[in-house]
């Protein structure tokens, strides 16, 4: 009784191909938009996840000023001294750089190319994640003395360089020489789009002669906590050193600010679900209407096939018999456009994932909501046109013309 | 000629109608289609209805085919009291012992002749072979062998009715209902029908209750019933006209 009625909605269907097409076309759109939405939002959140824990592990960064951004400019500088003092007395880091930034001009030989300088110790690699493709880090000596040597990113060498391999070569900073003694293994795009590759990495005290002129001031201390400890505990312990040695008065806020990056990860990734939920639940109105045009056509169908209707109840059909097979084929209908929906959502994802980059990650989990949605909107939009048919009156029915 | 009743008085019925009324519409405009029938009809009879338009033919019949109920008396078809059964409990009635066939063909468009003679049996839920095989046999014995395939537009009128009829004896029902089956067909075709029905009627044991106009379809039968105005003016036995006699 049930594969008979799949069929026969299954031949109704293809009796009426165009219209069932335009019919089903609100809930293909319908499903399409949601699981678009949805598969989206998730790649977006893999994407910013993934880009901020390639920031570094257990990454803590320290700055001066309350917020982050532009309002950081006022507060004064950490020093040198800070760095070490919280090397010395929080025990629970693992690596502790303190970093100085400045734009400067590269040129080598014809080419010229403008990047981040960062002055910075060895333990800048180990914070930031970094692995070298080539060369060596800093010696001991250079740091200490603050040599002009460098360590350059992907895409600095690409500017420069090409493929070449550029350890040993000079390259010109400003208006210095610097040999290059290591190259940054890639890390790609960064979060929110920076270019973490576009860097050169010296010395701190070489950055801070060279390029900064000021001999003790710190930017950022850029902090890696040991695995499995506790990051709120260790912010508290850094906050409480700080302030202490900023000199700072009960009554005054912090004129520092430390971030914890996944704190920021978790912070986004929950801005991002709320945005894809509600993009999703936009989407899922036009499910609903998907469904009000299913009801629409089978009131219609309905209406045609009354004779058809007639002569199945005087034959001996029974209501519930009429009713679900008219039900099913509102169910079959929708059930298909949830099917087409999908397939559509599948190319469409995959095509925007290639555009913009993001991981496509398929949700077997949302695609069979979709489905089971996309087929509960057959039986609740099919109800009333298939409870008219079965409370048809056959005389009636029969003499229909 | 009002002594057919008598005859058969001690025959058990089939069917029996007692001051049957239909009454359509309320208050003003009720008007009342059946006024009191009494009717009495065994197993194995052969009736013709006839009568004027708007007599109650078709009324008696829908009600006789448990289409509709009687407003006002009793209904008792195999002495169970149809006016008093539900639309499904009437449905099961029609999907097993009764057989239909209309006026107006009333077959499923663009649905193979084979599919409609299989459709009572899908509503029995009996398996495909045997609905196949049924359906093939009920088309062989309208004389449609090998039509199997044809949809009722790649038909002629006759063989559309001799499809209905198929359709309605494919279940081996006890009554066979026709309401004006030849209303549609030229004389040739009619009379086709009609011996189609004798012989149903004959060697199968089939109960036929048709409805006609025509005093010339109205011979095959054995007994005739004529309304007027909604009551049974006579009811008349006649030695049926043989299959063959006329061409
Ligand atoms: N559903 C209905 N509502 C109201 N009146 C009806 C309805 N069906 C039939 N009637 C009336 O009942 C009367 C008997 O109708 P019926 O169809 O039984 O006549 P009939 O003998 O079959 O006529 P015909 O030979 O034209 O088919 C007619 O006057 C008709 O107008
Ligand atoms: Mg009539």
């Amino acid at each position: 009784m049930f594969l008979n009625a799949i069929l026969l909605a299954l031949r109704e269907i293809r009796r009426n191909l165009t219209r069932s097409f335009l019919t089903i076309l609100g809930i293909v759109i319908g499903v399409a938009a949601v699981i678009t939405m949805v598969t989206l939002g998730n790649g977006a959140t893999r994407m910013v996840s993934e880009q901020i824990s390639s920031l570094g592990s257990n990454l803590l960064i320290l700055r001066p000023g309350q917020r982050m951004g532009p309002a950081a400019f006022g507060s004064a500088a950490f020093r040198v001294s800070d760095a070490d003092a919280l090397t010395a007395q929080i025990l629970t880091l693992r690596a502790v750089a303190p970093t100085v930034s400045r734009s400067a001009p590269l040129v080598v030989g014809n080419e010229n190319w403008s990047s981040s300088v960062t002055g910075s110790t060895n333990d800048y690699l180990t914070v930031g994640n970094w692995q070298l493709a080539a060369g060596r880090s800093f010696s001991a000596e250079e740091q200490q003395a603050g040599r002009a040597v460098c360590i350059i990113g992907e895409t600095v060498r690409n500017k420069l360089f090409g493929r070449q391999n550029p350890v040993g070569a000079q390259i010109r900073v400003k208006n210095f020489s610097c040999p290059i003694v290591g190259l940054l293994a890639a890390k790609g795009q960064g979060a929110m789009g920076m270019d973490q590759d576009d860097t050169v990495l010296m010395p701190l005290k070489a950055v801070q002669r060279r390029l900064i002129g000021k001999l003790q001031d710190v930017n950022v201390i850029m902090l890696s906590m040991r695995d499995g400890v506790d990051s709120t505990q260790v912010m508290a312990q850094i906050r409480r050193l700080m302030r202490e040695r900023r000199k700072l008065s009960e009554s005054e806020d912090d004129n520092f600010t430390i971030m914890d990056t996944r704190q920021i990860a978790e912070t986004l990734s929950s801005t991002i679900g709320t945005m894809t939920t509600l993009l999703g639940a936009v989407a899922a109105v036009s499910l609903l209407v998907g469904g009000i045009g299913i009801m629409n056509i089978m009131l219609v169908s309905v209406t045609e096939r009354t004779r058809e209707i007639g002569i199945r109840l005087a034959i001996g059909a029974l209501e519930h018999e009429v009713l679900l097979q008219f039900l099913i084929e509102a169910v079959t209908l929708s059930a298909f456009g949830g099917l087409v929906g999908i397939a559509l959502a599948f190319v469409s994802c995959l095509a925007l994932a290639a555009v913009t980059q993001m991981p496509f990650i398929f949700d077997p989990g949302i695609n069979l909501i979709s489905f089971v949605f996309s087929a509960l909107i057959g039986v609740l939009f099919g109800y009333i046109p298939a409870r008219r048919a079965a409370r048809l009156d056959p005389i009636e029915a029969l003499r229909y013309e | 000629m009002k002594e057919a009743s008598a005859t058969d008085g001690e025959e058990r019925a089939l069917i029996e109608f007692q001051k049957v009324v239909k009454i359509y519409g309320q208050g003003q405009i009720a008007f009342q289609a059946l006024r009191g029938v009494d009717l009495r009809i065994a197993r194995g009879e052969f009736l013709a209805v006839m009568g004027p338009s708007g007599s109650g033919k078709s009324t008696a019949m829908n009600i006789l085919g448990c289409l509709d109920i009687p407003s006002a008396g009793a209904y008792r078809f195999q002495d169970v009291h149809v006016e008093r059964l539900d639309r499904n409990q009437r449905a099961l009635l029609r999907r097993h012992y009764l057989g239909f066939v209309f006026q107006g063909f009333n077959l499923l468009s663009r649905t193979s002749a084979q599919e409609n003679v299989e459709l009572p049996l899908l509503y029995r839920g009996e398996p495909v072979a045997q609905r196949h095989a049924a359906a093939r046999q009920a088309l062989a014995r309208v004389g449609l062998s090998g039509w199997e395939a044809h949809t009722p537009a790649e038909l002629s009128g006759g063989q559309q009715q001799r499809v209905a009829i198929a359709r309605a004896i494919v279940t081996q029902p006890l009554v066979l209902l026709a309401d004006e089956p030849t209303g549609n067909l030229d004389s040739t075709r009619s009379h086709e029908i009609m011996e189609l029905l004798v012989r149903l009627n004959r060697e199968q044991g089939i109960t036929v209750l048709m409805v006609t106009h025509e005093a010339d379809m109205a011979a095959y039968a054995r007994r005739v019933v004529h309304f007027v105005d909604g009551a049974v003016e006579s009811d008349a036995r006649q030695t049926e006209r043989e299959p063959g006699a006329c061409s």
